[in-house]
């Protein structure tokens, strides 16, 4: 049932339980299993607020706060996503997750021939500063801070927000932006990398580096858990994969000669909700612990801010069904409960229509309501990290801690997760996962509600149930409009400031300069995102994927 | 014995979401199909001269973006010209059903939108060689 495995006995009563990280679950738990676990409050949690962080990062938790939501936005040309934004704001959002399309995440211009059909279809069109400026105007970019989903050319849009922002009369030390910019993780899943395995790692170190020294209030890197359970981890290995990609990064900054302890606390991570609830909770409650550790021990970072693994705990695309859409509401809201009460500092949903479409205006506030009503209505603020103590809770979260060592042990016995990456071992690993689960999920060892009611529907002829489903329109005119606007922006710009950025970005991207000023100089001279990310492409080449059969 | 029926299975584009197609790509080579898969990122040149070189009975396409109506037409289109109408096209992925009579009208052999099991896939590409083998 679920995403574990269940064994039962002929009249159907449960004899077996196993989580998919593997550990199995035992009918009841009580003093002696923490016990046996060596359980101590002091050391395994602490106070919330303190050291290892298990409980909470903060005292008093969402008393202090409620979580910050970031529904994932954006669609269409600037000015759609610009609407889109202030919907969201308007109703209580405090953040923004930004959407781009494929060719700007993939750094092609909207008139690029890979780009067509794929202008503004999953999310905005960016092609250069010009865009920047019509998304977020009137956005108060001093008090919402802004999550970019890209990752590939992350730096030049962090660039590009430090440029718009500026344009604006901010200056950078007020603004906070949180590019995704986990380059590895597209490697295992998601998709969206460009150029090989160092080149990436290296633009990473670069923006870190670059925002500890100017850009204060910003989040330089978002490690992604949540794709690589997407694409077929489990939750141990989920954290464990993080955390070991969040040491390649380490490794690259801190070979420049600047310590952990003035970068690290600017890492967040993005973590995902989907699966069994209380694997989830141990799961969260036991990052927490384990980052805090790890930062401690092997990186002798000491300053307590800067050992809070903080982050989004959110999504759960996976658990999503195309049938009955409709129950995608209530798993949302159940894999929400799940992040609450691991205490997520921010969460998002993804909403119940996302197997068809990029989600309607209704569905997308459905899913801030979602979160919404947790926090103001069903308890959630009353009491800091309320399962703590459960016998059952805690043993589960001891237990994880062990799992997730043991994965990412597994990695470093094998090179490190660059080295995996590179030899396409770990993709290969998560695959053959993804589909030894979907393979369980049609036999019916694990169970989705309504998909085998769909099954007996279509067995029986009826039409697959896809009630009330609006799909988001794509519209074509997006392309023109954006390649109209590239068009009259080449004509209008001052060639030669184009030119001469761009000539000292190569320089920078050859050498060992730190490429991001040089593309903030070439994102206010309205170079554009194709451009930028072609001089990458032309200095450090393309990656070639590893096989993966 | 017969000869195993080749697939390609494609990811045009940009899109990178490729859990489902390294799957389906699994599920087909375990079902006794011969898989080719392409990686990410792939123009339909690309995949025609792949499918080309390897004399493949079937492309199969994976598209998460919502793009497949124009990436199908543009395929089909390709296929002709370049003399391949042998080649069955089917696809995969995120395709409302609204969209599934536009796909087989313009000429894709068979659509599997997400959730489709692997033995509706590995039926329904056995059923389009079934008159021939």
């Amino acid at each position: 049932m679920g995403v574990a495995k269940y064994i039962k006995d002929e009249r159907g009563q449960i004899k077996e339980v196993t989580y998919q990280s593997g550990i199995k679950i035992k009918p009841s738990y009580g003093p002696e299993d923490l016990e046996r676990a060596g359980f101590s409050y002091e050391k395994d949690l602490g106070a919330p607020g303190e050291y290892p962080f298990t409980r909470s990062l903060h005292p008093q938790s969402y008393r202090s706060r409620a979580w910050t939501t970031r529904q994932y936005t954006g669609f269409g040309t600037p000015e759609e996503t610009n609407e889109r934004f202030k919907l969201m704001i308007a109703n209580g959002q405090n953040g923004l997750n930004v959407a781009f399309d494929l060719p700007t995440q993939m750094g092609y211009d909207s008139d690029h021939p890979l780009a067509q059909g794929e202008v503004g279809r999953v999310g905005m069109a960016i092609d250069s500063l010009k865009d920047f400026e019509t998304a977020f105007a009137g956005i108060p970019l001093d008090r919402i801070g802004s999550g970019l989903t890209i990752n590939a050319v992350a730096t030049i849009m962090m660039a590009m927000y430090q440029a718009v922002a500026e344009k604006f009369g901010y200056s950078k030390d007020q603004i906070s932006v949180t590019p995704q910019n986990d380059i590895l993780k597209e490697m295992i899943g998601r998709g969206a990398w460009i150029y090989p395995v160092e080149h990436g790692v290296r633009l990473v170190g670069d923006s870190i580096a670059y925002a500890v020294k100017e850009l204060p209030k910003s989040n330089p890197v978002s490690i992604c858990g949540y794709h690589i359970r997407e694409s077929g981890a489990t939750p141990a290995q989920e954290i464990a994969y993080a955390f070991e990609i969040a040491k390649a990064y380490i490794d690259n900054v801190t070979a420049r000669g600047i310590a952990p302890e003035a970068f690290v606390g600017r890492f967040s991570f993005n973590f995902n909700v989907y699966g069994n609830m209380w694997e989830q909770i141990a799961k969260f409650r036991a990052a927490r612990k384990l980052w805090a550790k790890m930062l401690k021990n092997e990186y002798g970072v000491t300053d307590k801010k800067n050992l809070f693994l903080r982050g989004l705990f959110g999504g759960g695309g996976s658990g999503l069904t195309k049938e009955q859409p409709e129950n995608n509401i209530m798993r949302g809201a159940y894999y929400a409960l799940g992040a609450a009460l691991s205490g997520a500092q921010t969460t998002a949903l993804c909403s119940f229509d996302e197997a068809y479409t990029i989600p309607t205006p209704r569905s997308a506030l459905l899913s801030l309501r979602t979160l919404e009503l947790l926090m103001d209505e069903v308890g959630m603020r009353d009491t800091v990290d309320p399962l703590a103590g459960s016998y059952f809770v805690e043993t589960l979260t001891l237990e994880m801690e062990e799992k997730i060592l043991e994965e990412m042990q597994a990695v470093q016995s094998l090179g490190g997760m660059v080295a995996c990456i590179s030899n396409g071992l770990i993709q290969r690993k998560i695959s053959r996962q993804a589909y030894e689960f979907e393979k369980g999920l049609q036999a019916g060892v694990y169970k989705k509600v309504g998909l085998s009611s769909a099954l007996t529907d279509k067995i029986s002829g009826k039409e697959p149930d896809q009630t009330n489903v609006e799909l988001h329109a794509h519209n074509e005119k997006w392309a023109e409009t954006s390649c109209a606007n590239l068009k009259e922006l080449r004509a209008t710009r001052d060639g030669q400031a184009v030119a001469n950025s761009l000539a000292a970005l190569e320089k920078a991207a050859k050498g060992s300069d730190n490429v991001m000023p040089y593309l903030v100089n070439c994102c206010h001279a309205y170079a554009t995102v194709g451009e930028m990310a072609g001089v990458f492409r032309q200095v450090f080449g393309e990656w070639n994927e590893p096989e993966f059969y | 014995m017969e000869n195993k029926i080749r697939v390609l299975i494609a990811k045009p584009g940009l899109d990178g979401h490729d859990k489902g197609a390294k799957i389906v790509a699994l599920a087909l080579r375990d079902a006794g199909f011969e898989v080719i898969y392409t990686g990410l990122h792939q123009t339909l040149e690309q995949i025609i001269a792949i499918a080309t070189q390897e004399a493949v009975d079937v492309i199969g396409l994976s598209i998460m973006s919502g793009a497949h109506l124009p990436i199908c037409r543009k395929l089909l289109a390709m296929m002709i010209k370049k003399g391949l109408p042998d080649i069955r096209l089917v696809v995969g992925g995120v395709i409302p059903f609204q969209d599934i009579p536009a796909l087989k009208q313009m000429g894709v052999a068979a659509v599997f939108p997400g959730g489709t099991s692997f033995e509706d896939i590995n039926s329904g590409m056995k059923a389009l060689f079934e008159k021939e083998r």
